[in-house]
């Protein structure tokens, strides 16, 4: 495969995704952009059922088709458009070059294989090594995302060890074969929260010593804060606001991104109602017309329930949002 | 484990002796004249009841009658029956062999056709061969035996002439193949749609997208992935009918005319033939037990998150 060393790492744009069911068609993803450069940290933000998940398994292309079907749009990874390419090299590039973690990792690991099996098995299949040496390799890895004694762990099963190490046991098969984009599908959400920012330490520590692009796929605004260096804000299947971390939490774009940032507890404001943002996302079979956010949104005018959202606007570089009333959510 | 074990076979022996009492028991309600029944179509005089009763002592109470059966139990004797005058133990000791090549030659038929007929309707689920295998394994759950053996043995017994009618003692594996067909019917349905289920909610489990996203192949995916974790229920459900065969074969044994467990009991059941029947139940009952504690063993083989303590 010739992949251009100078093409940006990863770069999706204007995908799109539906569901085709017997219910119905239901628009997953419609048009979706990003870009991810070595060593940043993406994270791609959004409510359950915004379409982030399937981005992101799209990406890999492992979504179930059917009923899945991108219909539209391109992944490129190194300037490779990897929806064009045969299905036997788009799996060479699963784990070798892009690989992906999910959100829990007990369902998410076999429960008949030891962990030593589970990652020995990429060395196995993709580098051809024999069973000791792929079982020494795996003994490395858990060794690299801490786990004690990985030795003599290195044959336990999935549901011998805690949450917190089996998710380093997913870390360290995703690392396996020195990807250079790491997706995290909501990787801590499963966790308690002390768990939580040492698994975020870990990625974020692998990440630099690899200089790994991260997706990281989350709902968690908290944990987007510390960690992201750019943002992708989904709403309905869409990306409604794409900025560096600090400018959005300083000054949103998108009533949707305002609303979320509002809605997180304060100490500051204790005692203090909280603004939650009202309603339920749209089901995906049954999006409203014009703006998919007009019914939740406080700035929601006529235009906003007639007509589709805007083009993206470039806002300054790097930074984007798609809304009809952006120069009055920044309060310019 | 080792705990597990001693317990399961003590357990056993509790089992063992219930069974054989419930049996025995049942005998002896359904008994009219076991005089009668032992001399068969001639009259019995007085000095030749006497002469049984102290040989059998049928005329004593039940519960004596049951702890002169225990008793010899015990000591290794399972009594000799009425009609065949025989000692069970010769008896059992002929009929075993052949039921349990026919059970297990059997069990192999269905299991093979089951599992690859299963996984190949489980991977596509809702595709023309799942709906083709759903109409035959609900036409074959539908026959019963009674209507399938006698069928089968007209048209490829008697019609066709490819197999054998009837059975013999010492039968090879090629005269076997039509009555261990007939009887592989009992147990292929349930054994295909377990396996299908199983694989296609298997299909289904995170883990499965776990191995596709590690760039695995297909073949990889479901040889080892879906099919390792499948194919648990599916062997011990084979396990269990292991046992279930053999001691269902009564029909078919019947109406091939092969001398086995089966056909014995069914000869003793209609001749009151209260030794012949509890001795052979019993037996029975012990296959079923230890098949029962080896299928049990070996799910935990199968799966590590089950341990016995």
């Amino acid at each position: 495969m010739n992949f251009d060393p100078n093409a940006p790492l990863l770069q999706v744009n204007d995908m799109h995704v539906e569901f085709r069911t017997r219910d119905g068609v239901a628009r997953a993803v419609t048009g979706v952009n990003l870009i991810l450069r070595p060593g940043e940290t993406l994270a791609v933000l959004g409510e359950s059922g915004c379409g982030k998940s399937v981005t992101a398994q799209a990406i890999m292309g492992i979504l179930d088709t059917p009923p899945a079907h991108v219909t539209k749009g391109e992944v490129l990874y190194r300037g490779v458009d990897l929806l064009k390419l045969p299905e036997d090299e788009r799996r060479q590039v699963r784990a070798n070059r892009i690989a992906m973690i999910f959100q829990d990792a007990l369902s998410a690991l076999n429960p008949v294989y030891s962990v030593g099996y589970q990652i020995g098995e990429l060395f196995r299949t993709h580098r051809g090594l024999s069973r000791q040496e792929a079982k020494r390799r795996a003994v490395d890895l858990l060794d690299q995302v801490r786990i004690p004694d990985a030795k003599n762990r290195v044959d336990d099963y999935p549901h011998q060890f805690s949450g917190g190490m089996r998710q380093r046991v997913m870390i360290a098969m995703a690392l396996a074969l020195d990807p250079d984009v790491l997706i995290a599908d909501e990787p801590t959400t499963a966790l308690d929260v002390t768990v939580q920012a040492q698994i975020m330490g870990l990625l974020a520590e692998v990440q630099r010593e690899r200089n790994m692009g991260l997706v990281l796929i989350t709902h968690d605004m908290g944990v987007v804060a510390d960690v992201a260096d750019t943002i992708a804000v989904m709403y309905a299947g869409k990306v409604v606001e794409y900025a560096p971390v600090y400018d959005i939490y300083a000054h949103p774009a998108h009533p949707y991104t305002k609303a979320l940032l509002e809605s997180i507890p304060r100490l500051d404001f204790k005692g203090r109602g909280l603004n939650v943002i009202r309603g339920l996302p749209p089901a995906l079979t049954d999006v409203p017309r014009g703006c998919p956010f007009h019914p939740r949104c406080a700035y929601a005018r006529d235009v906003c329930r007639q007509d589709p959202p805007p083009p993206a606007y470039q806002i300054a570089p790097r930074r984007i949002a798609s809304c009809h009333f952006i120069r009055e959510v920044l309060g310019v | 484990m080792f705990r597990y074990i001693v317990r399961r076979l003590l357990q056993m022996v509790l089992t063992f002796f219930g069974a054989t009492f419930l049996v025995y028991a049942l005998m002896f309600a359904n008994q009219d004249d076991p005089y009668q029944a032992l001399v068969g179509e001639r009259p019995l005089s007085e000095s030749q009841r006497i002469a049984l009763n102290a040989q059998y002592h049928l005329d004593d109470p039940f519960l004596v009658q049951y702890w002169h059966y225990v008793r010899g139990l015990l000591t290794g004797d399972l009594g000799t029956s009425l009609t065949q005058r025989r000692p069970i133990s010769e008896m059992l000791a002929e009929a075993w062999p052949i039921t349990i090549k026919l059970a297990l030659l059997a069990v192999l038929i269905a299991a093979v056709i089951a599992v690859s007929a299963g996984v190949l309707s489980g991977i596509r689920r809702g595709g023309v061969f799942d709906n083709v295998t759903l109409v035959i394994t609900l036409i074959v759950l539908a026959m019963p035996v009674v209507v399938l053996a006698p069928v089968a043995q007209v048209v490829f017994g008697v019609q066709l002439g490819w197999f054998p009618v009837t059975v013999t003692r010492d039968a090879g594996l090629w005269d076997l193949l039509l009555p261990a067909l007939v009887l592989g019917t009992l147990v292929i349905a349930t054994e295909l749609r377990v396996t299908r289920s199983s694989v296609a909610e298997n299909m289904r489990a995170d883990y499965v997208r776990t191995a596709r996203a590690k760039g695995l192949t297909n073949k990889r995916v479901i040889g080892a992935h879906v099919l390792r974790n499948s194919l648990i229920p599916v062997i011990t459900l084979i396990g269990v009918d292991i046992g279930a065969l053999m001691s269902g074969a009564i029909i078919t044994e019947g109406v091939f005319n092969i001398p086995g467990v089966g056909f014995n009991l069914f000869r003793g059941i209609r001749a009151e033939d209260g030794p012949l029947v509890v001795g052979f139940v019993s037996v029975l009952v012990i296959v079923f037990l230890v098949i029962n504690l080896i299928v049990d063993l070996l799910y935990a083989a199968l799966d590590p998150r089950i341990r016995y303590e």
